[in-house]
């Protein structure tokens, strides 16, 4: 008696977690693979497609399903490489491509023929004009992609990289000297290139 | 009259080195051989350029526009031609360029004609308009457009207008003379401040150490019968920062998350009043600021320069030794080693410190953290930049935010007491402009990503939008087709079998045309086509229907009958074709 008393209460707080469970599931459904969310927030959104996937979403969802590798993308560099890394537990490998410096877009206006190619060729609108009117780039939202080189006519859009300036520098990572600093109030360091790479 | 003060944490009491430049009355710094302007002085917005190489600019002409509400205009400080609107050496610890107005004076230093104004009969708006306009930014080294701070809050009374006179900094002197020779003009300044915001309370601030400038003060206070409180607060670095100013005055601590005024505190320093005042009684913009040179120099000294004077002509006014091997702007504390001797006087340009190695020695190697605390008890934030340190030397930024390292006001109290000599603060700029960096990174990758989901749902809508012009151009020539066909059919009379075909041949046709189209669009596609077939039917139908003798209308009825049977009607579809040819005219 005692015996089947015990495995009622047992099956009944199987049925009732279970319960809890099922309904759980549905009320706290994730719509969509937070995984997925999480890979694109480490990829740098440049939808250039150097990975071979068109756009920074298919990838991620590629990395997720595990049918692409994570170092397949060049603008994140090796420091996006070690995140994925990270976040996938998995080893980190070298980059599969050359990393290459930031770069923008720079379209020479006296060549531009106003084709309007170029514009339905950039992912991310970073690019302005109109049939027979000098096309520019915006800059700011150029992510470097070079979506925009192959189909112009006529070659006028080159990539600059993204120089420093005022704006965008940053303080370097603090170098200990080696002999005595030569100033004191040279809390202006020396530079950090060396720092910077080892760890993160 | 006096009130009871209150205290800080931590906080350094560094040597003061300030008598050495307090001996000798404010001097004019002659013109130098050219000015270089930098457009951007304030915080926010980048000035456009409104001169043009070979331009002839006057004293006091505008050079810079403000760039929105965030900025103050930019003046040129003398009479001349300008040479260039060219990138240039910036006073700032990257040595990189930024764009300047390059003028060559003449000589002649003529103003640009000048508008007195009288503050009090403008609506506050406009006071605020013209403080922009005139450049007026706050010159205790934060360069914060003045105008912006000059807003009343709606929800939170002003209680006190804190005017910083404290000066704490080693070295600096130009508060220190300011208020000593001019404390009128800086008086008179603080009462338009006054009365933009109101405030219950107005507490001129200045340490200790300075007698003489708060007697003067005084004197201006009280000669302008201004109920203003001038209140000597003790010497303790860095009691002239302004969130600190404000504790040891009224007792508020501001929280980081929130700024003075939500607290019901205002604070200004004494420069900015100073610069205010000569923008409405003479009609003057900001185009000179009062600039402490000592150091390692024989005739350490207060100069006015004019903005935009290469900070290597101005040390020459002071005679350095000659082992000066270096300029520091601003003081030892918080100030940067200038990396080209060719960048220009700002706005924010405070100090000039001719640095040798006998004034500050080179500092013995970094030794290991032995954390001692040292550096916790100094940090004026009450932050703990032994842990700071840890994390920004690990590059866990994530760790930094969470010990507040957007708190610290880089004082470099830490720095001072710091018996392993660590650079502590060294390692916080370094860690914030690396958030930052990151911040912006993230920033403009979730704008790009935004712009892409929106391209590629616009290609889609354009796509869609394509094929149902496509489909609606074949379904009107399958409508077409279809009422030739229903024109054929009326001689046999056999209208109903005629319209079967014709929604057949309607539906197929631009199925074909948009074969590489959406399903969506394909399925909207024959949706139109059986419609329009529809509707072509019924329009056909009275040609055959009119005049129908009672054998014939018997007759379909019989037909009808059948097709019922059949199912090949549509249940919704009169059973006679009379109504419905009265219907459809």
């Amino acid at each position: 008696m005692e015996l089947l008393l015990a495995i009622a209460i047992m099956a009944l707080g199987a049925l009732v977690l279970g319960a809890a469970l099922g309904y759980a599931s549905i009320k706290f459904k994730v719509e969509g693979n937070p995984l997925v969310e999480k890979i694109e927030g480490i990829l740098p959104q440049t939808q250039c497609g150097q990975c071979g996937y068109p756009g920074c979403k298919p990838y991620a969802e590629a990395i997720a399903k595990g049918e692409a590798d994570i170092n397949l993308c060049p603008p994140g560099g090796m420091e996006g490489v070690q995140k994925l890394a990270d976040l996938l537990g998995r080893e980190v490998k070298p980059l599969d491509a050359e990393e290459k410096p930031k770069q923008v877009a720079i379209i020479d206006e006296q060549t531009c023929i106003g084709c309007t190619l170029c514009i339905q060729a950039c992912p991310v609108d970073a690019i302005v004009g109109a049939a027979k009117q000098m096309h520019t780039i915006v800059a700011p939202l150029c992510t470097g992609c070079e979506l925009c080189l192959p189909p112009c006519p006529v070659e006028c859009i080159r990539m600059e990289p993204v120089g420093e300036n005022i704006d965008n520098w940053k303080w370097k990572y603090p170098v200990v000297a080696i002999k005595a600093a030569p100033l004191p109030a040279s809390d202006t360091p020396t530079g950090g290139a060396g720092g910077i790479k080892e760890a993160a | 009259m006096s009130i009871s003060l209150f205290k800080f944490k931590g906080g350094v009491k560094p040597p003061t080195h300030k008598s050495e430049s307090t001996g000798l009355p404010i001097a004019r710094a002659p013109l130098p051989s050219r000015l270089i302007v930098p457009l951007h002085q304030s915080i926010g917005g980048m000035p456009r350029p409104v001169v043009q190489a070979g331009d002839k600019v006057l004293k006091g002409q505008l050079i810079g526009e403000a760039d929105g509400w965030m900025s103050a205009a930019v003046h040129a400080p003398t009479s001349g031609t300008v040479r260039a609107v060219a990138m240039h050496a910036q006073p700032h610890p990257s040595g990189l360029d930024a764009l300047c107005v390059v003028i060559e004076p003449d000589g002649r230093d003529e103003w640009i004609a000048r508008e007195p104004f009288d503050y009090k009969s403008l609506r506050p708006e406009e006071v605020r308009e013209r403080l922009q306009q005139s450049g007026v930014v706050g010159l205790g080294g934060a360069v914060f457009p003045t105008h912006g701070k000059l807003t009343a809050s709606k929800t939170v009374p002003m209680d006190e207008l804190v005017i910083n006179g404290a000066e704490c900094e080693p070295f600096i002197t130009c508060d220190d003379l300011l208020m000593r020779e001019r404390a009128e003009e800086v008086v008179r300044g603080i009462g338009i401040f006054r009365d933009l915001l109101q405030p219950k309370k107005v507490l001129i601030g200045i340490e200790d150490n300075k007698p003489e400038a708060a007697a003067a003060m005084r004197a201006a206070v009280d000669a302008l019968n201004e109920p203003y409180l001038v209140v000597q607060v003790p010497t303790l670095y860095p009691a002239g920062g302004a969130k600190q100013l404000i504790r040891v005055l009224t007792g508020k601590e501001v929280p980081a998350s929130k700024r003075s005024t939500d607290l019901g505190v205002q604070c200004f320093n004494v420069a900015t009043a100073y610069t205010a005042w000569r923008a409405f009684a003479h009609g003057e913009p900001v185009i000179s600021r009062l600039v402490t040179v000592s150091g390692d120099v024989r005739a350490p000294r207060n100069y006015e320069v004019l903005i935009g004077t290469p900070m290597e002509e101005l040390l020459k006014l002071a005679q350095p030794h000659p082992d000066t091997d270096g300029i520091i702007m601003g003081g030892p504390m918080m100030g940067f080693l200038v990396p080209d001797p060719q960048a220009p006087v700002v706005k924010a340009t405070n100090c000039l410190i001719a640095h040798c190695e006998r004034l500050f020695p080179p500092k013995a190697p970094e030794m290991p953290c032995i954390r001692c605390g040292a550096c916790a008890q100094a940090c004026p934030h009450e932050l703990q930049p032994f842990e700071l340190y840890w994390f920004a030397r690990a590059k866990n930024f994530g760790k930094t935010q969470e010990y507040n390292i957007f708190d610290c006001i880089e004082c470099g109290c830490c720095s001072f007491v710091c018996p392993s000599r660590i650079p502590l603060v060294q390692y916080f700029r370094f860690a914030k402009s690396e958030i930052w960096t990151r911040e912006r990174e993230k920033n403009a990758a979730e704008g790009a990503k935004a712009r892409f989901e929106f391209k590629q749902l616009r290609d889609e809508r354009e796509k869609a939008e394509k094929a149902e012009k496509l489909a609606k151009a074949a379904a009107a020539q399958a409508a077409k087709k279809a009422a030739e066909a229903a024109a054929a059919a009326t001689a046999e009379g056999g209208a109903r079998e005629a319209a079967t075909p014709a929604a057949e041949i309607a539906a197929v046709v631009p199925q074909v045309a948009a074969v590489d189209a959406e399903k969506a669009a394909k399925m909207a596609t024959i949706q139109a086509a059986i419609e329009r077939a529809k509707a072509q039917r019924e329009a056909a139908q009275p040609k055959n229907t009119e005049a129908l003798k009672a054998s014939q209308q018997r007759e379909i009825e019989e037909i009808e009958a059948r097709r019922q049977a059949a199912n090949l009607t549509d249940p919704g579809e009169p059973a006679t074709a009379a109504p419905a040819s009265e219907k459809a005219e």
